[in-house]
């Protein structure tokens, strides 16, 4: 187990962020949930299962594959951990899968979940037909139309999907009537939350379900000789994808970077504060109300961040840097060009980081691991009519 | 004892307490809304301080908190009419944990006592995280008044019941606030609060109609009426209007006290 990315004390504080916020209503859930959660992590039998799911419906382990082209123009060696080839697209799954298979533990027969981009509501739609559980996604009204072959797909696994009318009806708004809906439903149906936020337990749990990334990836770069990585870099929206990997490095001296949008940037420009049941970094104004959060990628349009990246930044352990729309574009197409790899808008923001900082920040010929978390199949529609000027 | 708890406990002997909701700075004459419901009987008033993601509402309190923050409507803004109305019966202020957090949660204690308010209902704040609010608002003679849910086993009622002050939220539903057919789990909740502490109980979430109000007043100490007046306000009642819809409520539980 990390030092450094340990379990949060036994109220979910990851130093003075995490804890739960809920509505009484909710707590004796998120209660049972910690229970459940503690009792099937320690349970070989349930690990085992969670890895043979993965396994052989999962698509893991994904591969690591060393980037030559780029590596070569950049004057730093890269390697890309490829959750791109996991099922349905992305690291997602690895959480799906974990959260489905303790809904199902828990005797629960439904999930629910919210969904900004898609991504998350397409895994779960996916993990839920598989295990045969009912299911219903919360996606913002503005999503559901910027992302309507999503909406498709999560009906075609059997999901109902809810378009969300509140507030500024994108992702956060989805947040708050997925939690909304529980409080009505709670002792049936799990909620299936997509990345490290969220009342305790499940930044934590979220955690563990996707530090198979970085563990898998530790053991992929001996193989090619790497003992430890200069740096590991990763997109950060909630931050789901960058705690899993992270996790695999913690205790290591890798430097440990991610890349949020620049106009989502809650490390950057958020504050403390409480929303989501979590204490974290949020975009807020002058009188603690939730500012929306711009950027180029649905997935990375949360004006907050998981509360344990905000504690790894205020230990130092990790670095948080932005990226703004407009270099993502590109990093892209180098990305594409060079490696045959589109990679999802989310993840080209890590890319683009590399395009800037290799040579400066990343000092020549330093070893990075790049977390590729997912691919560019849902973007490219939206990325031809910002590349032809349409948007 | 707070002075809330002083004076519900009092009130209790006297009559079934009526606490309507409000949102602060919804209209510009919001106060005007208050001061007709007290003279139409209300006990308590409940006010809103809005915030952008009201987790525990339903639509019609979000349509209302949204409005008022298009009004500018701030802590501060609130309380400071608050202080300006200078209304006789208690006043209870209903905001979510980050106004609080954000203002700064000594400061907030210190600018809400000064403003005349009561007490405090943080629906995001359950007991595990409650003790640097409940301490510092208690240091302000502010009380903190906690919810119990249908889903609150009786441990947790009874660690509620010795933290709430001036009275019990007794959510009769497992339901963010709204309209509602009936008053649900009423009974059974306000039992265990019983069972659990001699604190005031009172019904919320979903309380619609007068005779909702008149069961729930033979069931629990008082009733807190909600989205059902907001929406009037919303459809653009007058306060003249509202006044005598707090009455009709009012007859409500009166009669329910004379049943009792």
């Amino acid at each position: 187990m990390s030092a450094v990315m340990g379990p949060p004390d036994a109220g979910g504080h990851f130093g003075t962020f995490g804890g739960r916020f809920v509505p009484e209503a909710l707590m004796p859930a998120c209660l049972e949930l910690d229970a459940a959660f503690r009792d099937a992590w320690g349970d070989p039998d349930f690990v085992a299962e969670y890895h043979r799911t993965l396994r052989e419906f999962g698509g893991r382990p994904t591969p690591v594959t060393y980037l030559g082209r780029l590596s070569e123009r950049l004057g730093i060696s890269v390697y890309a951990k490829r959750e791109d080839l996991a099922h349905t697209g992305s690291h997602k799954i690895n959480n799906v899968v974990g959260q489905a298979l303790l809904t199902r533990r828990m005797g629960k027969t439904r999930v629910i979940a919210e969904t900004g981009a898609g991504q998350h509501g397409v895994a779960t739609a996916t993990a839920a037909a598989r295990l045969g559980l009912a299911c219903t996604v919360y996606m913002g009204e503005v999503d559901t139309v910027r992302q309507a072959l999503n909406v498709f797909r999560m009906e075609l696994l059997g999901a109902t999907v809810v378009p969300v009318t509140s507030g500024s009806r994108t992702l956060k708004d989805a947040v708050n009537e997925a939690l909304r809906e529980w409080v009505t439903c709670v002792a049936d149906t799990h909620y299936c939350i997509g990345s490290v936020m969220g009342p305790h337990p499940f930044p934590w749990m979220v955690r563990e379900f996707q530090s198979v990334i970085g563990v898998e990836a530790a053991n992929q770069l001996r193989e090619f000789g790497v003992t430890t990585p200069d740096f590991v870099v990763a997109c950060v929206g909630g931050g789901s994808n960058a705690a899993g990997v992270f996790a695999g490095f913690a205790d290591s001296s890798a430097q440990l970077i991610g890349v949020e949008a620049a106009g989502g940037s809650a490390v950057g420009l958020g504050m403390p504060g409480v929303l989501h049941g979590m204490r974290s970094l949020l975009l807020q104004d002058d009188h603690g109300q939730i500012e929306e959060a711009y950027s180029i990628s649905a997935g990375l349009d949360y004006p907050g961040i998981g509360p344990e990246h905000a504690h790894l930044a205020d230990l130092g352990r990790a670095r948080y840097v932005a990226v703004g729309d407009d270099v993502v574009i590109e990093a892209l197409q180098v990305l594409s060009q060079l490696e045959g790899i589109i990679p999802a808008l989310e993840t080209a923001h890590a890319v683009a980081w590399l395009l800037r900082a290799a040579g400066d920040e990343i000092p020549a010929r330093s070893t990075v691991l790049l977390n590729l978390s997912g691919r560019g199949d849902k973007d490219v529609a939206q990325v031809r009519s910002i590349l032809r000027g349409e948007s | 004892m707070t002075s809330l708890d002083t004076r519900l406990r009092d009130l209790r002997t006297r009559r079934k307490a009526l606490v309507p909701y409000f949102i602060g700075g919804l209209t510009e004459d919001w106060t005007t809304y208050v001061s007709a419901s007290i003279l139409a009987g209300a006990d308590v008033i409940e006010v809103g301080v809005p915030f952008s993601d009201p987790m525990m509402d339903g639509p019609v309190i979000q349509a209302g908190a949204l409005r008022a923050l298009g009004n500018a409507a701030t802590l501060e803004s609130i309380c400071h009419e608050l202080s300006a109305a200078s209304f006789e019966v208690p006043i209870v202020v209903m905001t979510y944990y980050n106004v609080l957090h954000h203002f700064g949660l000594e400061r907030s204690a210190e600018l809400l006592a000064q403003s005349g308010v009561a007490g405090v209902i943080v629906p995001d704040l359950a007991i595990e995280e409650l003790t640097p609010w409940r301490d510092v608002a208690t240091a302000a003679d502010v009380s903190s008044v906690l919810m119990v849910a249908p889903s609150s086993p009786d441990e947790r009622v009874r660690r509620i019941g010795e933290l709430s002050q001036g009275f019990v939220y007794a959510a009769a539903r497992m339901a963010v606030t709204g309209q509602a057919a009936d008053v649900g789990d009423a009974s059974r909740v306000v039992g265990a609060v019983r069972a659990a502490c001699d604190t005031p109980a009172y019904v919320g979430i979903g309380i619609t109609t007068a005779e909702h109000a008149r069961e729930a007043a033979t069931i629990g100490d008082g009733v807190i009426v909600g989205s059902a007046l907001v929406q009037r306000i919303l459809d653009g009642a007058s306060a003249q209007e509202l006044e005598g819809a707090i009455s009709t409520f009012r007859r409500a539980l009166d009669q329910a006290s004379s049943e009792a």
